[in-house]
């Protein structure tokens, strides 16, 4: 193709957009979950942590922050991507998106890399206040940060995703409150799952977000509920679900074109 | 001229089974301000948002300055600017960020000096850290307009631009139409305000229930399209037509006190010298008389009324 090869000022333009809206409600952007997190962290950390016994050689207050932190990922990029697309969509200035000369992947790198830029710097600011409050021991800090990334821009594409099925504001609530919460409570987030029974250990082995904290957790304690190569690898094939069902969306136009 | 846009067998069907456009084809010359009128839902907007990019096409072909629309769709979209109809900005965005990222969008490099002119020109920069939403529906309109404008487009597609502004903004607006214009810029506008089309355009394009029924030089069209119509205020009324006043097409209208005789606008020989020496002939005299052509609206409201809908 001649001419613009890649819209790097398209791409460019809505990621500051995107950005800027961050920075407008950054108070509540930051402070919510640096105050939910400091509930968990002292009331599970603290107060009950310090009567229960340490997990796989880490106390409890600690071995639940890589769990709080990917809550956070999966929560905040979810709702940070779902909106910035579904904003427009609402508003009807997407028309405007639409009809720019910007192609799909430039698109999704703005709204997707805004939003995983947010959660990756919430998931920062989490960690810093949880390891004010508990020993927070980090022992590899490269996987730590590309599990944080990897995660984020997956995330922020199933968000992303959201945003364009959601036909309102609640079907847009709808996923992280039927789906990603729970699936983050039961994936592990505040036990290892081999404080699970035997039955129940199997059936966690379905819910894909055990694999996402497992791993995680391994790049700050060195210990893992599943083998650390299975967590990447479970985590690039939810990348490429969701870069699969972005890239069908754009094909056809799904809830986007007529 | 030639054309900088080429639309050839456009049909859209919606999902719903909505045949929107049929079988369309035009050709937008470069530099021209067209003007595509037709009634509610006659395929105004779905022609202009399938050019633009935001609606596809069911079948047929469109070329913007030679690129393909859905292949080389950088190219052709790069542009185009567009104002749609519906009212929608950036609630919290200010004036100029929203300026700036239009212009970024569609590829160009910031240029805080040429948006200042925009803005200027649109009576806007003073208001350019206005949040959007704190502004008037007339104000949101030019800020539609600015960001349209923001990438220095060569084609300019407002639809519907001034629906439900008031009359100095449509002077305005109409002002800049034709300053662009005088650049070098395309304008394809769809309005309900006949007057509008008959103010502004060059061509003229009646579209409806999905099919494009007429294009035409304005002047052209009202030429051939249009009636002209002599009145006579006859000092006597009379009872009826007399007989000798057969050959014309005359009416007796206001009780018998006014002559009426309606011709082409085209025809070379309208044959009044021939009535009024006949009227005198027959005695009937005449106090006053005054012809009147028809306007672009009465052209409009006979041709979408005559050509009915194409299909049941």
């Amino acid at each position: 193709m001649s001419g613009m090869a890649f819209n790097r000022h398209g791409a460019w333009a809505i990621y500051r957009f995107e950005m800027a809206r961050f920075l407008r409600t950054l108070l509540q952007s930051v402070l919510t979950p640096v105050i939910t997190t400091a509930l968990f962290v002292v009331v599970f950390g603290a107060a009950i942590g310090s009567r229960m016994a340490e997990v796989g050689g880490v106390s409890y207050g600690a071995f639940i922050v890589p769990g709080l932190i990917m809550l956070s990922l999966f929560t905040e990029s979810i709702s940070n991507a779902s909106f910035g697309i579904h904003f427009p969509k609402f508003t009807g200035t997407i028309y405007e998106i639409l009809s720019a000369p910007v192609s799909p992947f430039e698109i999704v790198a703005g709204y997707v890399g805004a939003a995983a830029t947010k959660s990756v710097l919430l998931g920062l600011v989490i960690l810093a206040t949880a390891a004010f409050f508990v020993p927070v021991t980090i022992l590899h800090p490269f996987w730590m940060m590309a599990f944080m990334l990897l995660t984020a821009v997956t995330f922020s594409l199933f968000g992303f995703i959201v945003g364009i099925w959601a036909k309102n504001w609640e079907q847009m609530q709808l996923i992280p409150m039927l789906i990603v919460t729970p699936l983050t409570f039961l994936g592990g987030a505040f036990y290892s799952i081999d404080m699970l029974p035997g039955a129940w250990r199997t059936v966690t082995l379905f819910n894909p977000v055990v694999y996402l904290i497992s791993g995680f957790r391994w790049s700050f304690y060195g210990k893992s509920d599943v083998a650390v190569g299975l967590s990447l690898a479970m985590t690039l094939v939810f990348l490429v679900l969701c870069l699969a069902a972005v890239a069908w969306i754009f094909r056809t136009g799904w809830r986007l074109k007529h | 001229m030639s054309a900088v846009i080429s639309i050839s067998g456009l049909t859209k069907t919606y999902a719903g089974g909505h045949h929107a456009l049929e079988d369309v084809s035009l050709d937008i010359e470069r530099g021209e301000i067209f003007a595509l009128l037709g009634p509610n839902g006659a395929g105004k907007t779905t022609l202009i948002s399938i050019v633009c990019g935001i609606v596809r096409p069911t079948a047929g072909t469109v070329l913007v300055d030679g690129h393909d629309i859905v292949r080389d769709y950088r190219q052709a979209r790069a542009t185009i600017g567009l104002v749609p109809q519906e009212l929608v900005t950036e609630a919290f965005e200010t004036v100029f960020a929203a300026a700036r990222f239009s212009r970024g969008l569609f590829g160009r490099p910031p240029d805080d000096a040429y948006l200042e002119r925009v803005l200027r020109d649109l009576s806007l920069w003073d208001r350019r850290g206005d949040i959007m939403m704190t502004l008037s529906g007339g104000m949101k309109r030019r800020v539609m307009i600015a960001k349209a404008l923001s990438h220095e487009p060569r084609i300019l597609f407002l639809d519907e631009p001034t629906a439900g502004v008031d009359v100095e903004l449509r002077r305005d607006m109409w002002a800049l139409v034709r300053r662009l214009r005088d650049s070098g810029v395309t304008i394809i506008l769809t309005t309900h305000y006949i007057d509008e089309a008959e103010e502004m355009a060059d061509r003229i394009g009646v579209i409806n229930h999905g099919r494009l029924i007429v294009v035409e030089e304005k002047l052209r069209l009202m030429r051939k399209l249009g009636k002209r119509q002599l009145t006579l205020t006859l000092q006597d009324p009379l009872a009826a037509l007399p007989q000798e006043l057969g050959e014309w097409p005359l009416a007796l209208k206001a009780n018998g006190h006014e002559l009426e005789l309606t011709f082409d606008a085209a025809l070379e020989q309208t044959g009044i010298p021939a009535l009024l020496r006949r009227l005198e002939q027959l005695g009937i005299n005449y106090r006053d008389l005054n012809t009147r052509e028809s306007s672009l609206e009465e052209i409009f409201v006979s041709l979408v009324s005559e050509r009915g809908p194409g299909r049941a």
